[in-house]
C-alpha cells in the first residue's frame, strides 16, 4: 500500500483548513474511501505541491522586482528595449523549468486516468441508475438471477469489491458524483456511461447530483452506504422481499387501501400491492432509507407525513403533486409506509 | 515647421477648425443618433457595461447573500437559477467581451493616428445591436420572463419538452445579437489594425495592445459563428420542431457542447488577451522601459489564440468521451500555461529592469499578477482529466473563472481605465480614492473568491440555492459573502471616483503619464478628428524618443480621409473617404432587432423581418453619387 | 510629468490616390472578413452534419426517401456555369469599363433569379422534412444555410444593378462590383461541398 503510505507521509497540505471550520467529511474529495478518490486524490496533492510551488516563486519574484535597489546610474528617463542577457537566460530557464513541470503534470494525469481504466477489468457487480429531475432511480441485478431489485436515492455497496454503476436518464442531464468514492460521470440521454466504484471504507457517505438539471437541483441528492459482505447480503435480501399486507394493524390497512386506490398507486410502486405506478419512487422499503426526497428531509415518522402532506413546500416544483388528504388519511398512509422497513 | 504639442495651441490653428468642422456631428439629438465616431460610440459601449457590471455584480450580491447560511429564503430556487442565469449571461456576453471591444473601437484609431476607424457605420451599427441584446435580456427580466438555465443552456434542459415558454428563446436570442455586434466590431477591428496602420508601423513595431486586439478579432470570428449556429439550432428545434439535439430521433445531446464550448473556451481568452495588452501598455508606462520580450510576448499571445481552438473538450471531461481523447486535451490546456508563464515572466522582468512608480494603474498591474496566477495555476488544475472529474461543477470551478475573470479581465480593465481616463475626460483621478478601492476590491475579492477553491474540495456544487447546514459549508460561504460585499463597496467607490473627477480631477494634459504610444501625442480629450496631421512612426515607442514627432500632411482636411497603407510594412498607399454621419446604421439594427425578437414568437419573422432589413442596409450603402447622364436610364434633362 | 513631445510636419501625402482597388482595398478586406466568419458558419454546419452521421447506424435512416438529382443537378450546373459571367464582370469591373459593368451586373441579377428559382424547386425534392430525424434536420440546416447565402447575394446584385444603371459610375463603385463578384464566387465554391454532403454522401455510406 504505498499509496497508503504516502497520503500519511505527505504534507496534507489541504486538509487542516476544512477540517478547521469544522466541516463534515462524508461528501468531500479530500476524504477518499474508495479506490479511484484515493486516485484522484494523489493526484490533487501533486498538483496542489506543483501548482503551489509555482505561485510562491512566482509572487517572489514579483516582489523582488518591486522592492529591488535600483542603481541610480540607470538612465533617469524612459528606455527603449535595451537587450539584457541576463534575462533573457532566466527566461529561458523559467521556460524549461514550466515545461519540465507540465511534464510531471500531464504525466501525472496520463497515470491517473490509467489506473482508473485499469480497474474495470476487476470483479463488478451491476447497478443501474436512473437519473430524474430530481431523484435517483436505483436497480441491482439480483444477484444470479436475472431481474431487477428497485429502489431509490440510496445506494448500497459492498465494501472492496468493483461495482459497475450503468448510468442512465430518464428526462434531461444529470450529473453522478459521490466525491468520497470517485469522480463524477454525467448521466447523458441517449449514452451510456458507467462508472466503476471501489469501495474501501464503510460508512455512510453522500452523492449529489452535480449537472445543473433545473429548479430542483440543489435537492438531487443520494445517500451512499459501503457495507461489509455480510451487511450487504442481507440488505439485498431485505430489499428482495416484496411488500406482505399489515396484519391486524386497521389503520396501516387503511394506508394502504388509500395508497393502492387513491393517486398515489398511479406514480408509486409498492411491489406486493396493486400499486404499481412508475413515475415516482419505488416505496418497497421506504422506511428503512436514510433520508426523503433526494436528501431534502432525514428519514422519520414526521418528514413522511410531512412530505405527503406538503411536498411543495419541503421541494417546492417538486414533480410530485400536493394532493388534498383528510387528517385522518394522511395518518394512515404515513403510518402504513413507516412500516415499510 | 516644429511646434510643441499641447491641448490648446493646434485648437487656435485655422487647420484644426476646419478639420474639427469636418469631422463635427450635427448637434443634439440627431447628432447622438447618428454619429459615426469612434470615441462617441466607444464611450456609450463602455458606460453601458459598467451599468451592466453594476447589475450584475447586485445579482451577484442577492445570490451571495442566499449562500451566506444554509437554508435561507431570501431567493427561492426560481429566484436563484435566474439570478445565476442573468449574472453569467450578463458578465460574459454582454460586460466582458463587448467591454474588450469598446476599448479597441475606443483606442485603436488613436494608437494608429487615424481619425477613424475602417468602417465607422459598422461600428455605429454594432453598438445599436447591442443595446438590442441589452435589451432583449433585461427588459425580459423586468418582464418576468428571465432565462433561467445558466448561462450555457444544454439541451434536453434547454428544450421545448423541460422549458416551455420563452425564458430559453430569449436567451439564446441574446446571444445572436450580442454576437452579430461582436462579429461586425471585430471585422472593423481587423482591418484597421492590418490596413490603416500609420506609415512606419510595421508588424515588427506595432504595440502588443495592438497585437492583443487583432488577436482577439481574428479569434471572434473564427470562434463565435460557433455559437450563433448552436443557438439558431437550438431555436429552431424549439420552434420549428428540427430534432438536432434529440437523441430519440437520430438527434445528438453532446452536438450542442461540442459547439457551444468551441466558441465557449476561445471566448474565454478573447476576454483575457485584450488586457494581454492592457497590462502590457501600463508595465510599459510606470516602468519607463518597453516590455522585455516584446518578441516572445507577440509569439506567445498568437499562440494562445491559436491553442485555444483545441481545448473546448475540457470542459466536457466528464460527459463520458474516451479517455485516450480525454488525455490530448489535457495536454493540450496544459500547453497554454507554457505562453502564460511566458507572459508574466516577461511582465515582472520589466517591472524588474525597470524603475516602477506607484500610480493607480500600475497597481491594478500588481493585482493582476497576484489573481490571475492563482486563477490560472486552479485552470492548469482543472485541466487534469482525470482530476477534473472531482472539480467540474463545483466551486472549485467557480473559483477558477472568477479568478482569471475578475483578476485577468477586470483588474486589468480597471487599470486601463485609470490610466486612460485622462486621455478621454481631460482629468486626472484621485489617486487616493483609487489606492482605496484598489485594496478593497483586491482584497475583498480574494478574501471573497478563496474559499470557493476549498469550498469545491469540500464537495460543494454549483448553481445550488441552498444546501443542508450538516454539509458544513457555511463559515466559507459566510466568509465569501463577506468579501464579496468589500469588493462590491470597492467597486462603488471606483466609480464614485471617475465620475467625481470629471469636475474635481486636476487637468491631465495630452500625456500625464508619459506613454509610449501615438494616442498621447492627441490632446486630452482628443477631438473629432484626433490627429491634426498623420504621424510617421520609427520605433515601436515613437514618443519616446528624444526627435520631434515627425507628421505628414495631405490627408483630407475638407473632406473625411483616412489613410490607408501597406499590410506588413505600412506603406502609405491610398486616402480612403471615411463615412458621413448616419441614421441608417440605427435603423438598421432595429430592424435587425424586430426581426430577431420576432422570430422567437413566429418562424415566419425572419422571411417578413428581412424585408425592413433589407430596405434599411440598400439605404445604408447606396452611394451618394450624381444622377447618371449615360446609358440606358440616364437622367433625362 | 507631462510632457510636451515635440512635433515637426516632414511631407505630405497628397500625391496618394484616394482610391484603391483588389486587396489594397480597405472595403476589400472588410468583405474577407464577412466571407471568412461565414466559411467558418458552413465549416461548423459541415462539421457538425458529419458528427450527427458519424452517431447513425444508417445514413439516411431507414425510411427516409434519398433526395432527388434532377433539380439539384440543374441548380449546380447552373451555379457552376454562373461563374463564366461573373469572373467575365470581375474582369471588366478591375478595367472599369462602364458599360460592361452595368451589363454584367443585370446579367447576374437575372442568373440570380433563375438559380433561386430552382433552387426552390430544389426543396421540393429532399424528400425528407427537418421534423423527421437527425437525418433531415441537418439537410435542412445546410441547405437553408447555403439558400441564404444565394438570396443576399441575389438581392444585392439587384440593388446594385439598379443604382448602377441610373447613377454615374465611380471608382470606388467599381470596388463595390468586384466585391460583389468575389463573394458570389464564394457562394459559389462553398456549394460544391454542400452538394456532395447533401446528395452523394447519402448514396455513397
Ligand atoms: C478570462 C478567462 C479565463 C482564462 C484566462 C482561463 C484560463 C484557463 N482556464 Fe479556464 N475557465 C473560464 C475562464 C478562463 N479560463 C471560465 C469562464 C470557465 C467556466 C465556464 C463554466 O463552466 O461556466 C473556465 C473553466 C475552465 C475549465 C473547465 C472546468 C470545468 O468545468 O470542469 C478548465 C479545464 O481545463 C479550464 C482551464 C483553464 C486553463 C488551463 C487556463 C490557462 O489559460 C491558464 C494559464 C495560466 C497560468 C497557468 C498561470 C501563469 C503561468 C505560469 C506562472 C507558468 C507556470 C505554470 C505551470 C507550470 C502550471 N478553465
Ligand atoms: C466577468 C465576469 C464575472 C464577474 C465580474 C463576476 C463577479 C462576481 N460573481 Fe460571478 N459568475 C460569472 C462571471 C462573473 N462573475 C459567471 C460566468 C458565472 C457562471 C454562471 C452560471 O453558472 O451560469 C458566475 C457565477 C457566480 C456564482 C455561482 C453561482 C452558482 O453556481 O450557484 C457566484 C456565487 O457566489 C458568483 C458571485 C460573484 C460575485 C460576488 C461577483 C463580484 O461581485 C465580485 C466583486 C466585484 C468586482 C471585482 C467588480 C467591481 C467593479 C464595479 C462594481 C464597477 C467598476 C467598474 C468600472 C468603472 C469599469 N458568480
Ligand atoms: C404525479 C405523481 C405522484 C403522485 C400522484 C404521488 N407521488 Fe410521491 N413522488 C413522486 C415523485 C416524482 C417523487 C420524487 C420527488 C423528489 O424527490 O423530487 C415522489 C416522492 C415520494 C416519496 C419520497 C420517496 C423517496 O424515495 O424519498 C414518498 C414517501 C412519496 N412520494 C409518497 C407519496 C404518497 C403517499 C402519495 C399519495 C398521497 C404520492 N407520493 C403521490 C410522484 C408522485
Ligand atoms: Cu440532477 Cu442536477
Ligand atoms: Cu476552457
Amino acid at each position: 500500500m504505498r499509496r497508503m503510505v504516502s497520503r500519511a507521509v505527505w504534507p496534507a497540505v489541504l486538509l487542516p483548513l476544512p477540517l478547521l471550520c469544522g466541516c463534515s467529511s462524508t461528501q468531500s474529495p479530500l476524504f477518499p474511501a474508495g479506490q479511484q478518490a484515493a486516485n484522484l486524490y494523489d493526484l490533487l496533492l501533486l498538483m496542489s505541491m506543483v501548482c503551489g510551488t509555482i505561485y510562491v516563486l512566482v509572487l517572489g519574484f514579483l516582489v523582488l522586482s518591486l522592492v529591488r535597489k535600483r542603481r541610480a546610474s540607470v538612465a533617469p528617463n524612459t528606455v527603449v528595449a535595451p537587450p539584457d542577457k541576463g534575462l533573457r537566460h532566466v527566461l529561458v530557464v523559467w521556460s524549461g523549468f514550466i515545461i519540465a513541470a507540465l511534464s510531471v503534470l500531464v504525466l501525472g494525469s496520463f497515470l491517473a486516468d490509467r489506473g482508473l481504466a485499469r480497474m474495470q477489468d476487476a470483479e463488478v457487480l451491476d447497478v443501474r441508475v436512473n437519473g430524474h429531475q430530481w431523484w435517483w432511480r436505483i436497480a441491482y441485478r439480483e444477484p444470479g438471477g436475472t431481474s431487477w431489485i428497485e429502489t431509490a436515492n440510496e445506494l448500497h455497496l459492498p465494501i472492496d469489491r468493483t461495482t459497475r454503476i450503468q448510468l442512465v436518464s430518464g428526462d434531461v442531464i444529470h450529473s453522478f458524483w459521490v466525491p468520497n468514492l470517485a469522480g463524477k460521470t454525467d448521466v447523458v440521454p441517449g449514452r451510456n456511461n458507467s462508472l466503476d466504484l471501489t469501495p474501501r471504507k464503510t460508512g455512510w457517505f453522500r452523492g449529489q447530483c452535480a449537472e445543473y438539471c433545473g429548479l430542483q437541483h440543489a435537492h438531487m441528492a443520494l445517500d451512499v452506504k459501503v457495507d461489509t459482505a455480510g451487511e450487504f447480503a442481507a440488505w439485498i435480501a431485505r430489499q428482495k422481499e416484496t411488500a406482505h399486507p399489515p396484519t391486524g394493524d386497521a389503520v396501516a390497512s387503511r394506508g394502504l387501501a388509500l395508497i393502492e386506490t387513491g393517486t398515489c398507486g398511479l406514480c408509486h410502486t409498492i411491489r406486493g400491492t396493486a400499486a404499481q405506478g412508475r413515475a415516482g419512487p419505488d416505496l418497497t422499503h421506504i422506511a428503512s432509507r436514510h433520508s426523503l426526497a433526494a436528501g431534502s428531509l432525514p428519514m422519520s415518522r414526521g418528514a413522511l407525513q410531512g412530505w405527503i402532506a406538503q411536498p411543495q413546500a419541503v421541494k417546492p416544483g417538486t414533480l410530485m403533486p400536493f394532493i388534498p388528504l383528510e387528517p385522518a388519511d394522511l395518518n394512515a398512509i404515513a403510518h402504513y409506509l413507516e412500516q415499510r422497513q | 515647421m516644429t511646434f510643441a504639442l499641447q491641448s490648446n495651441e493646434p485648437k487656435t490653428s485655422e487647420r484644426h477648425a476646419r478639420l474639427a468642422q469636418t469631422w463635427a456631428d450635427a448637434p443634439g439629438i440627431w447628432g447622438f443618433l447618428t454619429t459615426v465616431d469612434h470615441k462617441r460610440i466607444a464611450a456609450r459601449y463602455i458606460l453601458t457595461t459598467v451599468v451592466l457590471l453594476f447589475a450584475a455584480g447586485m445579482l451577484a450580491l442577492h445570490m451571495r447573500l442566499q449562500l451566506s447560511f444554509p437554508e435561507l429564503k431570501v431567493l427561492g430556487p426560481q429566484g436563484y437559477n435566474e439570478a445565476f442565469s442573468l449574472h453569467g449571461s450578463t458578465m460574459l456576453f454582454l460586460v466582458s467581451v463587448p467591454v474588450m471591444e469598446a476599448m479597441g473601437i475606443w483606442l485603436v484609431p488613436l494608437m494608429l493616428g487615424q481619425r477613424a476607424l475602417a468602417f465607422p457605420r459598422l461600428a455605429a451599427f454594432s453598438f445599436w445591436l447591442y443595446v438590442g441584446g441589452v435589451m432583449t435580456l433585461w427588459v425580459s427580466h423586468a418582464l418576468d420572463i428571465t432565462p433561467d438555465l445558466g448561462w450555457f443552456e444544454y439541451p434536453p434542459l434547454s428544450g421545448s419538452a423541460y422549458s416551455p415558454g420563452h425564458r430559453a428563446d430569449i436567451w439564446a436570442q441574446m446571444i445572436t445579437f450580442t454576437e452579430v455586434a461582436a462579429l461586425a466590431a471585430s471585422v472593423n477591428m481587423v482591418a484597421t489594425i492590418l490596413k490603416m496602420r500609420p506609415p512606419g508601423m510595421t508588424l515588427a513595431r506595432m504595440p502588443l495592445f495592438l497585437w492583443a486586439m487583432l488577436v482577439a478579432s481574428l479569434m471572434t470570428i473564427f470562434a463565435m459563428p460557433a455559437v450563433m449556429l448552436v443557438t439558431s439550432m437550438l431555436i429552431s428545434d424549439r420552434l420549428v420542431s428540427t430534432v438536432f439535439f434529440a437523441p430519440t430521433q437520430g438527434g445528438d445531446i453532446l452536438l450542442f457542447q461540442h459547439l457551444f464550448w468551441f466558441f465557449g473556451h476561445p471566448e474565454v481568452y478573447m476576454i483575457f488577451i485584450p488586457a494581454v495588452g492592457f497590462i502590457t501598455a501600463i508595465v510599459e508606462t510606470f516602468s519607463r522601459r518597453t516590455i522585455v520580450g516584446h518578441t516572445a510576448m507577440v509569439l506567445s499571445v498568437v499562440a494562445i489564440g491559436v491553442l485555444a481552438f483545441g481545448l473546448w473538450v475540457h470542459h466536457m471531461f466528464a460527459v463520458g468521451l474516451p479517455k485516450l481523447g480525454n488525455s490530448f486535451f489535457t495536454a493540450a490546456s496544459l500547453a497554454i500555461a507554457l505562453p502564460a508563464g511566458i507572459q508574466v515572466f516577461c511582465w515582472i522582468a520589466t517591472i524588474w529592469s525597470g524603475r516602477p512608480q506607484f500610480y493607480t494603474p500600475f497597481l491594478w498591474v500588481i493585482g493582476f499578477i497576484i489573481t490571475f496566477v492563482m486563477g490560472g495555476l486552479s485552470g492548469v488544475m482543472t485541466a487534469s482529466a482525470p482530476l477534473d472529474l472531482q472539480l467540474t461543477d463545483t466551486y472549485f470551478v467557480v473559483a477558477h473563472f472568477h479568478y482569471v475573470l475578475v483578476g485577468g479581465a477586470i483588474f486589468p480593465l480597471l487599470g486601463a481605465f485609470c490610466y486612460w481616463y485622462p486621455k478621454a475626460t481631460g482629468r486626472m483621478m484621485s489617486e487616493r480614492w483609487g489606492w482605496a478601492s484598489f485594496l478593497l476590491i483586491v482584497g475583498g475579492f480574494n478574501l471573497g473568491f478563496f474559499p470557493m477553491h476549498i469550498l469545491g474540495l469540500m464537495g460543494m456544487p454549483r448553481r445550488v440555492y441552498t444546501y443542508d447546514p450538516s454539509l458544513g459549508w457555511s463559515t466559507l460561504n459566510m466568509v465569501a459573502t463577506l468579501g464579496s460585499a468589500i469588493a462590491v463597496l470597492g467597486g462603488l467607490i471606483f466609480v464614485a471616483n471617475a465620475f467625481l473627477s470629471l469636475w474635481r480631477g486636476a487637468p491631465a494634459g495630452p500625456d500625464p503619464w508619459g506613454g509610449s504610444t501615438l494616442e498621447w501625442a492627441a490632446s486630452s480629450p482628443p477631438p473629432q478628428h484626433n490627429f491634426d496631421y498623420t504621424p510617421v512612426v520609427n520605433s515601436i515607442a515613437p514618443l519616446w524618443s528624444e526627435d520631434p514627432l515627425r507628421m505628414l500632411d495631405g490627408v483630407g482636411v475638407s473632406r473625411r480621409e483616412v489613410l490607408v497603407s501597406s499590410l506588413a510594412e505600412a506603406h502609405p498607399e491610398y486616402r480612403q473617404k471615411s463615412a458621413q454621419p448616419s441614421i441608417w446604421p440605427l435603423l438598421a439594427a432595429i430592424a435587425v432587432s424586430i426581426m430577431f425578437i420576432g422570430s422567437i414568437f413566429t418562424p415566419w419573422a425572419v422571411v417578413w423581418g428581412s424585408l425592413p432589413i433589407a430596405g434599411a442596409l440598400t439605404a445604408w450603402f447606396w452611394p451618394q453619387r450624381p444622377r447618371s447622364k449615360t446609358g440606358p436610364l440616364r437622367v433625362r434633362v | 510629468m507631462a510632457t510636451q513631445k515635440e512635433v515637426s510636419v516632414v511631407g505630405s501625402l497628397a500625391d496618394l490616390p484616394d482610391h484603391a482597388n483588389g486587396a489594397r482595398h480597405l472595403v476589400w478586406w472588410g468583405n474577407l472578413g464577412f466571407m471568412l466568419i461565414e466559411g467558418t458558419g458552413f465549416a461548423l454546419a459541415i462539421a457538425a452534419y458529419l458528427y450527427v452521421l458519424s452517431h447513425s447506424s444508417a445514413w439516411p435512416p431507414a425510411g427516409d426517401a434519398l433526395p432527388d438529382l434532377g433539380w439539384s443537378g440543374v441548380f449546380t450546373l447552373g451555379l457552376l456555369l454562373s461563374e463564366i459571367p461573373n469572373l467575365w464582370l470581375l474582369r471588366q469591373a478591375r478595367a472599369k469599363k462602364e458599360q460592361a459593368v452595368r451589363i454584367g451586373i443585370l446579367l447576374m441579377t437575372v442568373i440570380g433569379v433563375g438559380l433561386t428559382v430552382i433552387r426552390l424547386l430544389e426543396f421540393g425534392h429532399l424528400n425528407v422534412r427537418w421534423s423527421a430525424d437527425g437525418y433531415g434536420s441537418m439537410v435542412w440546416l445546410l441547405m437553408v444555410l447555403h439558400t441564404t447565402h444565394v438570396f443576399t447575394e441575389l438581392g444585392e446584385t439587384a440593388v446594385q444593378a439598379l443604382w448602377l444603371f441610373t447613377h454615374e459610375v465611380g471608382d470606388n463603385q467599381f470596388s463595390d462590383v468586384e466585391d460583389t463578384a468575389n463573394y458570389w464566387t464564394f457562394v459559389v465554391l462553398f456549394w460544391l461541398p454542400i452538394y456532395g454532403l447533401v446528395y452523394w454522401m447519402p448514396r455513397l455510406s
